[in-house]
């Protein structure tokens, strides 16, 4: 299952493991990416903490955790192809993997379908 | 000037037309980039033309018997000693001998110049040089009527000679020259903001569409908006006013007292001299490559161990470098030189770094021969 979040992040929930990324939008939004500022493997998250960093040529934007629970792998290839973001935002520009979260967490998240509205609202 | 306005330039439908994304620049709605993105448009630039519309800038004459002279006092550099042909970079300095403006003066004839300024300061610079200019010399801000274009990287003149040009007539580094384009009477110099091989080009600005099209008709020419011309600028060590100049540093913290020969001229008198020679000066720009990828941003704080001591006033990831650099003030005092490590601030993380020398990018066609 596929969520978004208002800060433009995507969730997709496997199992009890969430992937989390940056949706197509946003990374249009930011432009070339050109570096990223990953969590940490083990670290533990609360909604809204900040997860890293997305730099673009012109800007830098935290990411914000849209769940709480603990960070079980992240997506170390963004670290020398920051640009994965821009390539394939909601597939190989994956950020990190979160475990061991509430999934009451994903009530208030959008579904795709939300999401494309939400972003026709806000253009 | 309204505060609120935001102006346009001839060539805004152009730039729609073309997926531009639009920002406020200087109270200007300009591309900050076109569809295929800042790196994109850089790598461009640096491998092919790109073409910028750069009409928000402001463009002065200054005429009559006596502007040499009169021009001479008014900006730092000298003005006494520039050949006919010659453009030159030069500063506007206040009383306190800061910088109001960076800008070149075109010598056009014995008497006559063209000044190009920053599209910020065009009205604040208008009022310093027109209340400094003795009766009998005219001045006219002729910006709205002057459109300008400027066509930088290594094919530059290869698509001037395609459009016509006779290359033989094009102009050597830092010197202007009259040409037709498409049948269009321009004022054409090589200069540029990009480090590579380029011209600027001033014409009517009710040809800016037409010059426009007509350029990028050609192959290796692209539109390539501001961000990706200040990736470019920051590669080469340019100066960006608000940034790396502005009305709190002098032109000698900014580096340059080789081009002001103040001491060459001992008898040479110009605003702000008084001011900039009283004080050994209070900072040093300096140029820092970063450990990575990662920027730090104009504001970063500059540390030496725990002591901050400096700011920095440029930074970004340079395409063409394939890491983050910056530029920043530091403190005079400080000690701080060319190979010594430093850190700058990014939000929570500190990020190290070395002060090095310019330019970062050093494969630059600026001056190839032609």
């Amino acid at each position: 299952m596929k969520y978004y979040s208002e800060d433009h992040e995507w969730i997709v929930v496997d199992g009890d493991v969430a992937t989390i990324g940056v949706s197509e939008y946003a990374a249009n939004e930011l432009g070339d990416i050109t570096y990223v500022e990953l969590p940490a493997e083990g670290d533990d998250v609360t909604v809204g903490d900040t997860l890293g960093v997305v730099e673009s040529v012109k800007a830098a934007s935290d990411i914000y955790s849209p769940l709480s629970g603990a960070i079980k792998a992240i997506n170390g290839a963004l670290e020398d192809e920051p640009n994965l973001i821009n390539e394939s935002p909601e597939d190989k520009g994956w950020i990190c993997k979160i475990s061991n979260f509430d999934s009451s967490e994903l009530n208030g998240m959008m579904n795709e379908d939300a999401y494309q509205d939400f972003l026709k609202e806000i253009s | 000037m309204v505060a609120d306005q935001v102006f346009n330039t001839p060539l805004r439908a152009c730039h729609e037309s073309l997926g531009a994304k639009m920002v406020p620049f200087a109270g200007w709605n300009m591309p900050v980039n076109y569809k295929e993105g800042i790196i994109a448009e850089h790598n461009h630039c640096r491998n092919h033309v790109a073409l910028f519309d750069i009409c928000h800038m402001g463009e002065f004459k200054v005429q009559g018997t006596g502007a040499l002279e009169a021009l001479d006092r008014i900006f730092a550099r000298p003005v006494f000693n520039q050949p006919i042909g010659v453009c030159r970079y030069n500063f506007l300095l206040n009383d306190n001998g800061k910088v109001m403006d960076d800008l070149i003066v075109y010598r056009l004839d014995e008497e006559d110049f063209f000044i190009v300024v920053n599209a910020g300061t065009r009205y604040t610079d208008a009022e310093r040089i027109k209340s400094q200019l003795p009766e009998g010399i005219t001045f006219k801000d002729v910006s709205d009527q002057t459109a300008k274009l400027d066509l930088q990287g290594p094919e530059a003149a290869d698509v001037l000679a395609a459009a016509n040009v006779n290359i033989a007539e094009l102009p050597r580094y830092f010197r202007w020259g009259n040409i037709e384009i498409n049948g269009i009477p321009v004022l054409i110099s090589r200069t540029g903001y990009t480090g590579e091989l380029g011209f600027e080009l001033y014409f009517d600005s009710s040809k800016a569409v037409d010059m426009w099209e007509f350029l990028l008709s050609f192959e290796q020419v692209k539109p390539v908006g501001l961000g990706a011309r200040d990736t470019l600028r920051l590669e080469v060590g340019y100066a960006l006013y608000g940034h790396e100049l502005d009305d709190q540093h002098t032109p000698l913290d900014a580096g340059y007292a080789p081009m002001l020969k103040i001491e060459d001229n001992p008898d040479r008198n110009f605003t702000g001299k008084a001011a900039l020679v009283a004080t050994e000066p209070e900072w040093k720009l300096v140029a820092i490559a970063l450990d990575g990828r990662r920027a730090a941003r104009a504001g970063a704080e500059i540390l030496k161990g725990e002591e901050v001591v400096g700011v920095v006033t440029s930074g970004a990831f340079g395409p063409s470098v394939g890491a983050a650099i910056a530029m920043g003030y530091v403190k005079a005092d400080s000690g701080i030189d060319i190979g010594d490590d430093i850190e700058l601030t990014a939000g929570r993380a500190t990020i190290s770094g070395a002060v090095t020398e310019l330019p970062f990018y050093k494969d630059s066609s600026v001056r190839k021969k032609l």
